[in-house]
């Protein structure tokens, strides 16, 4: 029952870009009727790409997430400073200027190349830990899916246990038990989260392991692990694409929460969420804001481009999921 | 219907001492003793204060004893705040995390549903566009980020500009101090209300039974009211189970970030001191809040809506 609730609740909101995406599905019906035979055929992912590319949220998201990965894999070249370097401790808390756009931290380090090395943390958790998430939580999936039973029912009993347990809660006893860093930080997120991905793996292998295709891929003579690979996984791809999307800004949030709260990356490293804790301390807020704001920024406008994103590509890879 | 919350309770009791031994284990093999904490305790201290709690017993029986003692009610003294016990400490802070959470609730119940169906009566209207975007933007904010944004624009930035409304950067002392945080935490779940409202309205609206009852002569009010709303906030309900989810992890960083002295808060001192005890109950005080609440939507939506069967 939580599980159709959550996924009721992820669903709607490919609702609201549903206008912009429902409007080019129609023009694209017209179209294909109007020219057969002499247009070229086109495959899943040319038609995604043109659907996305009309819905103006989903180009908004893919721009901010495009900027956000340049500047993290070219932090090096952008940030003026080094990561974890002074500029002149005689700066400290200067407001920004011309010369530091956002600022001096507390310590004479320049925000700006703060919250440039930043980025990169970000992108590093939460594409690790993605990885991590389909590693663990698709082989089960698909396993429990596939052939259900008493498989099904004992790893199932596994994912809800994990599942019951408060995900941000366990992710912190993990980091705590292992010790901050980068490394156990997308570790641990990536060892709690898979139980997401393996019930939408599973739900998905239920639904098509029944279909017609399906059988008569069995019934000519497929083996289990060739139906899987050659049939199951491809159909279930877009819905864990879509997943993955959504995974990556929880991933970053996570991160940056847990820095936040002082148990996530080590000190001198700058991670958002420390950026934040740190421009959080009393004192800083009222008289030197800047501190606080752009790593806020930061993380807010991140998210946001995932969402964006996220809804774009669902409304896109799924056409028929928003009537 | 009753067997089926039977049966949901029991199978909530394995899951429960699951979620203990998962907690209990990860939080024994994290280096460190819980009386750790400064130079000035030798080693014998440590031991001698291990040995009075029971800590230098093997670990099954120290998780028997612990099992044995909270089914009894008992969860132990808080090893960094004795000779307090943990029951003390969480009756002095959960109260708190509670009246927030349910104030959160409440407000993105009530915000929620009132954008959700505005935007669905004027559906591609302009007051459907406003409504559609503020859920999208307060959808993808954690609530961490909305709370600071809160406070740099209402604590910081309008009171620069001699616009003083009263908001502080923190605290817990006057009613005033509940309204930024309130906003912070229901953020997120009001988005979620709305978009749901408004897809499971403008669903209703299509029916043929929407049609009738306008064909009949009623007039829009009525219609919406007797007719559309009824029937399209059923799914809604689902949703408290999820919201709660929300508020009961987003009250743990609001709390931070809000200098309010709520579980949250207690709950990551405790994980910086190491004190075992209260991190074990207050992971188990989470989990039974998230299941009962879970059950608690599943009931509720086989009363509303009749053609549930369990």
């Amino acid at each position: 029952m939580a599980q159709t609730v959550s996924e009721g609740a992820s669903l709607s909101p490919a609702e609201t870009a549903a206008p912009a995406a429902g409007a080019s599905t129609r023009s694209t019906g017209l179209a294909t009727i109007g020219d057969l035979t002499n247009r070229p055929q086109r495959n899943l992912w040319v038609d995604a790409w043109r659907r996305l590319r009309k819905n103006k949220l989903a180009v908004i998201g893919l721009t901010i997430v495009t900027v956000f990965i340049v500047v993290a894999a070219l932090a090096p070249i952008i940030a003026p400073y080094g990561e974890a370097e002074v500029v002149d401790p005689r700066l400290a808390r200067v407001h920004p200027n011309w010369i530091f756009p956002f600022g001096i931290d507390a310590n004479g380090r320049d925000m700006f190349s703060r919250v440039v090395w930043g980025a990169r943390v970000s992108l590093v958790v939460g594409v690790l830990s993605q990885f991590i998430i389909l590693l663990i939580g698709v082989p089960v999936g698909a396993i429990a899916g596939y052939f259900g039973g008493a498989t099904d029912s004992f790893l199932m009993r596994c994912v809800d246990v994990i599942y019951a347990i408060p995900q941000l809660l366990l992710v912190i006893l993990l980091v705590n038990w292992r010790g901050p860093g980068l490394t156990n930080i997308f570790l641990a997120i990536g060892l709690v989260s898979w139980v997401t991905e393996a019930r939408l793996v599973r739900g998905q292998f239920l639904a098509l392991r029944e279909q017609e295709y399906v059988n008569a891929a069995r019934v000519a003579g497929a083996g289990s692990g060739s139906v899987i690979m050659r049939h199951l996984l491809p159909n279930s791809l877009t819905p864990i694409i879509v997943a993955v999307t959504f995974g990556i800004p929880t991933a970053i949030f996570t991160e940056a929460a847990l820095s936040f709260i002082g148990v996530g990356i080590r000190p001198p490293q700058a991670s958002w969420g420390q950026l934040v804790g740190e421009g959080s301390k009393a004192g800083y807020i009222q008289t030197d804001p800047h501190m606080l704001l752009f790593p806020v920024l930061a993380i807010g406008l991140t998210m946001l481009g995932f969402t964006f994103l996220g809804d774009g590509l669902r409304d896109a890879l799924d056409p028929k999921g928003n009537d | 219907m009753l067997r089926f919350a039977l049966n949901r309770i029991f199978w909530f009791i394995p899951t429960l001492l699951a979620m203990a031994a998962v907690t209990f284990v990860i939080m024994k093999a994290t280096p460190g003793s819980p009386f750790d904490v400064s130079d000035k305790v030798s080693p014998e201290q440590i031991a001698q204060l291990e040995r009075i709690y029971g800590l230098d017993k093997p670990l099954p029986e120290q998780f028997k004893t612990y099992v044995w003692n909270a089914m009894h009610g008992d969860f132990g003294v808080s090893y960094s705040a004795r000779p307090q016990t943990v029951s003390q400490i969480i009756g002095r802070t959960f109260p708190i995390s509670l009246h927030l959470g349910l104030m959160a609730t409440l407000f993105a119940l009530i915000v929620g549903l009132v954008l959700g169906v505005l935007a669905a009566v004027n559906q591609n209207g302009w007051l459907d566009y406003i409504s559609v975007t503020i859920s999208i933007l307060f959808f993808s904010m954690p609530s961490f980020v909305m709370g600071f944004l809160l406070i740099l624009l209402f604590a910081v930035w309008l009171p620069d500009r001699g616009i003083d409304l009263g908001f502080h950067i923190g605290g817990w002392d006057s009613p005033i101090d509940w309204v930024l945080p309130t906003i912070a935490l229901g953020a997120a779940p009001l988005a979620t209300i709305s978009r749901y409202t408004r897809s499971s309205m403008i669903e209703v609206i299509r029916s043929d039974y929407v049609r009738t009852a306008r064909a009949k002569g009623l007039t829009d009010f009525k219609v919406v009211l007797r007719h559309v709303m009824k029937n399209a906030l059923i799914p809604v309900i689902t949703l408290v189970g999820p919201i709660f989810a929300a508020v009961g992890t987003g009250s743990f960083f609001v709390e931070q970030v809000f200098n309010i002295p709520g579980m949250g808060k207690f709950f990551v001192t405790s994980m910086q001191v190491k004190d075992q005890t209260m991190i074990l109950a207050v992971t188990l005080l989470y989990g039974v809040f998230l299941a009962a609440m879970n059950l608690l939507v599943d009931l509720l939506y086989g009363v509303f809506d009749p053609r549930i069967r369990y």
